[in-house]
């Protein structure tokens, strides 16, 4: 046990939390092999092209996120700064460097972009793209393209129909796909690098953004699979956020 | 109405998204509408669960209106014992009732519970503007989004979700009814009441218990397993009954969430006296079944004269008997023999004059004696449509009313005893499990070949023993 003890009352623990674990540079990375992506709604016509990339295996967890913290403390709760984070930043946290040691190896939610994307930077890593992370997601337990089982397909709209628990189990609770990544379906949403297509061509105010998204991305429907609900509702998630936003269910994991 | 380039895209991507939703541009009625007066004051608008409505409006005068409105995901019941994963306008399915005036501007505020997976939005069928405001309150989990319009067309109008893939979203329950009283207001009732249909479509056929999922094929081939007023089997039935007394005069606001079935709505034992077809200003009169597509809605009203149960079914019947679309309303009060008799006499009937008839000559051919396979298929679905209103789906049976079946020991030593119940009904003081009922079950009319069925279902459910009742077995009991 480590002598930084907390002194916070309550269940709440300091930065240990994540005291004897691996640190955050040696998070597990596998590769996953690439592969053909055919977003729902691109102004492209065909497929987007997916190169090999390396994948963490784990959504980033409150432990993790921790760490990030207390080496950077200008990401904390009380000094990030307005532009990067809306108010429910790390909100489930108690303090600056405080959650309940439950939740310790629960993914990390209430996450805006902007600080995934500096997480992942200072690890030497990046955001997936929407087109990687779908390439992985497709993977079931057994297949690399699960696309057309059906058993598959239905475990994960199950999970997008059932309300958020109110504590998130920790990661690796959901299956172990193909290439040995986790918890892709059935545990938290995630970041991408390119959640908000229209995000990338610069600031965009009000539903401007969701406009071009939705409206001149629309006119030039790459049809895709119109029966794939749950890549429609993946696609509305992304669409619904901004960069700032903090949402209970949305956490990340970082690519190479 | 000039087809702008926006509105020729949004169609498009309404097919393939469906973020916009149907109707984002309604005419301009220009000169025909009058200055509406000028917006005074400010209030929160009072927002009803079904099958309540709120009180009708008695301002004379346009006012800025506030609806909030939550959206919430939750586990409920779809029927005694089955549930599934609503998504909801308010927490029930349908959402919340609003009631405004022609001429209101109302702020919306749409609310998206942080427990909710999925970001969501909303069209008014009230509002005139792009997507019916479905653009403006896309709203992430834990968000809440605000937009304001002027409610110009008065009428009754359906409201849901709008978010891809949208049809999901209304089969899952977002959807409800948002009234524009017109200036003048409606002309006083009685009692106000709050309807709508909806079409469900499960992994589980009717009535298969626990918690079901979403079945997407279903749902693109328009076969619901459920088709429901108010949410739920049972809404509108037992202790939530609809009321009114006799001499009163009842309207009912009823609408349409779909996704896909049209509503042949009809209450049976009453005319409609006045439909605000599809829920607009056109007023018809004596009407018996009034159509109400998905999306879409009506007024009907009626005074009741007679006292009785009348039922409200969606008169494509088999969905009233069979997928739950069956509400009642009660009246109470003094019967009117001159309006309705009852029944005045039961003779029989002899078109051939009283004569000796004619009787077939061939005897009909003893049907081929059924499986056991068979008996538990046929069983099963006869258990649905005939035992499971009392006994329920999972043969629990309700304390103190209907006893239980699953591993009953009334029959366990004598499983004819099943067939024996069916057959003849039961009533008395019985013990079943150690606890007492004192009822009666009615005698089933069913054949010997049905009741071997349901009887060697139950017999191989719900935990007992197992053992087979053969038909020539329900013929001796018959004797
Ligand atoms: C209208 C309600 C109703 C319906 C419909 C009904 N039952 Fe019953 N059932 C009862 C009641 C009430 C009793 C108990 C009667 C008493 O108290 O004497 C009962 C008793 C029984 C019993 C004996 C007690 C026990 O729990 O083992 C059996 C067996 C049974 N019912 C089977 C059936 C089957 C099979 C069907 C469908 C074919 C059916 N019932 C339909 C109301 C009903
Ligand atoms: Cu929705």
């Amino acid at each position: 046990m480590s002598h930084r003890l907390a002194h916070l009352g309550l269940a709440l623990i300091l930065a240990l939390a994540a005291h004897g674990q691996q640190r955050p540079g040696a998070r597990q990375m596998v590769r996953v092999q690439g592969g053909a992506y055919l977003p729902l709604y691109s102004g492209k016509t065909g497929k987007t092209e997916v190169k090999a990339f390396e994948m963490d295996i784990f959504p980033v967890t409150n432990a993790d996120f921790l760490r990030f913290v207390q080496d950077y403390p200008e990401w904390s709760r009380s000094r990030i700064k307005p532009l990067f984070a809306d108010s429910n930043y790390l909100r489930h946290w108690q303090g600056d460097l405080a959650f309940d040691p439950a939740i310790a190896r629960s993914p990390v939610v209430n996450i805006s972009w902007f600080a995934a994307k500096k997480y992942c930077e200072c690890q030497g890593k990046r955001l997936p793209e929407t087109a990687e992370w779908e390439v992985a997601a497709k993977a079931s337990q057994t297949q690399a393209d699960a696309g057309s089982d059906p058993a598959y397909y239905q475990y994960v709209l199950n999970w997008l129909t059932k309300p958020s628990p109110a504590v998130l189990p920790r990661v690796g609770s959901t299956f172990r796909n193909y290439f040995g990544v986790y918890d892709l379906h059935g545990l938290v949403w995630e970041w991408t690098w390119d959640f908000n297509s229209a995000l990338s061509t610069g600031e965009s105010r009000g539903n401007a953004s969701l406009d071009n998204t939705l409206f001149c991305g629309g006119g030039a429907l790459g049809s895709g699979n119109m029966t794939n609900y749950a890549s429609f509702m993946r696609f509305a998630m992304r669409s619904s956020m901004k960069a700032k936003y903090c949402v209970p269910n949305l956490g990340f994991r970082c690519v190479k | 109405m000039k087809e702008s380039k926006y509105h020729q895209i949004s169609r498009i991507v309404f097919l393939f998204l469906g973020i916009v939703a149907l109707g984002c541009g309604r005419a301009e009625q220009g000169n025909t509408r009058e200055t509406q007066g000028e917006v005074r004051g400010e209030e929160e608008a009072i927002l009803t669960f079904a099958p309540e409505v709120p009180p009708p409006i008695t301002r004379d005068y346009p006012t800025k209106v506030i609806v909030k409105l939550d959206v919430i995901e939750k586990e409920m019941e779809m029927m005694d014992g089955v549930t599934y994963n609503f998504w909801t306008f308010g927490g029930q399915v349908p959402g919340k009732f609003i009631r405004v005036r022609e001429g209101d501007q109302v702020e919306f505020h749409l609310r998206n519970d942080p427990s909710s997976k999925l970001p969501h939005n909303i069209d008014l069928h009230a509002v005139t503007g792009p997507g019916g405001g479905a653009v403006s309150t896309f709203t992430a989990p834990g968000h809440e989004t605000q937009f304001t319009f002027t409610a110009l067309n008065p009428g009754l109008y359906i409201y849901h979700c709008a978010t891809a893939p949208v049809g999901m979203h209304i089969a899952n329950g977002m959807y409800g009814l948002i009234l524009v009283e017109p200036r003048e207001g409606l002309p006083k009732v009685d009692r106000e009441y709050y309807v709508c249909q909806g079409d469900f479509y499960t992994s589980g056929a009717y009535g298969e218990s626990g918690l079901q999922s979403f079945d997407m094929e279903k749902a693109l081939d328009e076969k619901p397993d459920y088709v429901v007023f108010n949410g739920k089997v049972g809404a509108l039935t037992g202790d939530n009954t609809l009321k009114a007394k006799v001499g009163e005069t009842v309207r009912l606001f009823v609408g349409n969430g779909g996704p896909s079935m049209a509503s042949s709505f009809h209450v049976i034992g009453e005319i409609f006296d006045n439909v605000h077809v599809e829920g607009g200003t056109l007023l018809n009169h004596n009407v018996q079944t009034t159509l109400i597509p998905p999306g879409g809605s009506a007024i009907t009203e009626f005074k009741v004269d007679v006292p009785g149960s009348f039922i409200l079914v969606d008169h494509a019947i088999f969905r009233a008997f069979n997928k739950g679309a069956l509400g009642i309303l009660q009246v109470e009060g003094p019967e009117d023999k001159l309006i309705f008799s009852g029944q005045q006499d039961d003779r029989i009937y002899q078109p051939e004059g009283g004569a000796v008839q004619s009787m077939p000559s061939e005897e009909a051919k003893p049907a081929q004696p059924l499986s056991k396979e068979q008996k538990l298929e046929l069983g099963k679905s006869l258990y649905i449509s005939t035992c499971q209103a009392c006994h329920q789906a999972d043969g629990q049976g309700i304390e103190k009313a209907f006893p239980p079946l699953v591993r009953s020991d009334y029959f366990a030593s004598d499983p004819t005893k099943v067939a024996d119940v069916i057959l003849h009904g039961l009533s008395g003081p019985i013990t079943v499990n150690g606890k007492p009922y004192n009822s009666v079950m009615p005698k089933q009319t069913l054949s010997d070949q049905q009741i071997a069925a349901v009887a060697t279902y139950v017999l191989n459910s719900f935990g007992n023993k197992g053992g087979e009742i053969r038909e020539s077995d329900v013929a001796r009991l018959r004797k």
